[in-house]
Parts: C-alpha cells; structure tokens; sequence
C-alpha cells in the first residue's frame, strides 16, 4: 500500500493529475522505483499555439557508458485522453541521453518525464505548459 | 511484408570525426491519427505508427515506443558518437505491421 500513497503523492506534484489511468501508466513505466528530481531538464514552449505540434526536448545527464547510462525515458501528458505518450530506448552507442521531438497535447498541463538508468534509478522532470488549441480531439 | 506509405527522411551528416557527436534527425510523412480526432464529420479510424528502431552496422542504438501522444508526421532527433564508419539505419513500424525504411552512410576519419 505504500507504493499506492507514493504514486499518489508522485502524480499531486502534476497538476490536472489525478486519473487512476495515469497512476497504472507510471506503474507500469517504471514499476517500484522512486522518482527523484533532478538530473533530467524538460524543455517545452510556455505557450504552444498548436497543441498538435508541441516541441519537446529531452535532456538526461549521463555519459552513456556500457556501465552507467540512461537505458529508458518515458513522456507522459496527464491531461490528454491517453497518458502515456512515448517510451524511448537507449543504449550506449548513443552520444547523450537526449530526444527532441513534437507531441500532441490536449489541454493546459504539465509534461512529466521519466528516466530510468541501467542501475534501476528513476530520475523526474516536468513542465507546465499552455495550450492555444487542443492537439488531441481536433 | 508491406511497406509504410509517406516518405522517411534522414539528416545525419556524411562526414564525422572519431568520437565526434552528431546530430540524427528523423522524419516521415504520417498522420498519426488518433482515432479520437472530431470536427463534424466521423473520425478518421486509428492509424499509428507505434515503432521506431535506430541501428548503427545492425545493432540497436535507439528505440521508441509511440503512442497517440507523437505528432503527425512523426518527428525525433537523438545523437550518436562514431568511432569508425557506420551504416545508420531507421525504421519505423505502424500497427499493421507496415514498416518504411531509411538508411545512411557516415564516413569517419
């Protein structure tokens, strides 16, 4: 049970949070671990005119090494109709725990992403954003 | 297998130098419909691409998991550093099973 106050207390941190969809992405996601913040930036507009087409970008510390990287990243958006919007895969061959990519974003909300390193630690970052116009139901 | 329609794109630069990070971006022509979407008329059945691999010389560098939350003509820049010269190779996979390909060559030295 304690993970269940965890997760709730984890997702009252997000505004607009609260849906039990959200907490069974997250748990799914990353499972026992305990997200810290820090050690991710998430980098998005203060204000996306169109919410079909948000910019996002994706910025984990990590050297990457066989040993010690970021192995997943997982981007949710509470607010649109379906939470989960995209798990990245990492390995090392990669240069730098970073993605940059555009999503689709519903309504007034904060973005949360999820990294989780090789050694099972879960690091948190998230971004409240605007919404001119809905990208999800339009 | 069948091939995705919408054209992929690659930007990734020809020439690099050992160690040297580089920038991969990623495009193709996709509507990533949401099966949600209304505006007055019936919407538009889902239809995502739900998949997309990165490989350098064959072996897993990169992966995504999409879900309705990607863009429409989906959109994803990672980076690599080469040591030697490398055959970057992307795909990505619709939820028919439909893959489109891309490939490209860096010469490193």
């Amino acid at each position: 049970m304690r993970r269940r106050v965890f997760l709730a207390a984890s997702l009252a941190l997000v505004p607009w949070a609260g849906q039990a969809a959200d907490a069974t992405a997250l748990e799914a996601a990353i499972g026992d671990a305990v997200p810290v913040e820090g050690g991710i930036e998430l980098r998005v507009p203060a204000v996306a005119e169109n919410g079909a087409q948000v910019p996002l970008a994706i910025v984990a510390d990590s050297a990457m090494t066989a040993e010690d990287h970021v192995a997943a990243i997982h981007v949710f958006a509470p607010g649109n109709p379906t939470p989960g919007v995209a798990s990245f895969h990492l390995f090392p061959g990669l240069a730098r725990a970073e993605v940059h990519t555009r999503i689709r974003v519903a309504e007034e909300q904060a973005i949360l992403v999820l990294a989780v390193h090789a050694n099972g630690t879960v690091r948190r970052a998230s971004a409240a954003l605007k919404v001119t116009r809905g990208g999800c139901l339009s | 297998m069948s091939t995705l329609p919408g054209t992929p794109r690659l930007r990734i630069p020809a020439r690099a130098k050992p160690g040297e990070v580089i920038e991969l971006r990623m495009l193709i022509d996709h509507p990533m419909e949401t099966g949600l979407r209304h505006d007055g008329s019936a919407a538009p059945p889902r239809d995502l691409i739900e998949r997309l691999e990165v490989r350098r010389d064959g072996a897993l560098v990169f992966a995504a998991d999409l879900g309705r939350g990607t863009s429409p003509n989906p959109y994803h820049v990672v980076f690599l550093r080469l040591e030697r010269s490398a055959e970057i190779t992307v795909s990505w996979t619709d939820a028919r099973g439909r893959i489109a390909r891309a490939a490209a060559r860096v010469a490193v030295g």
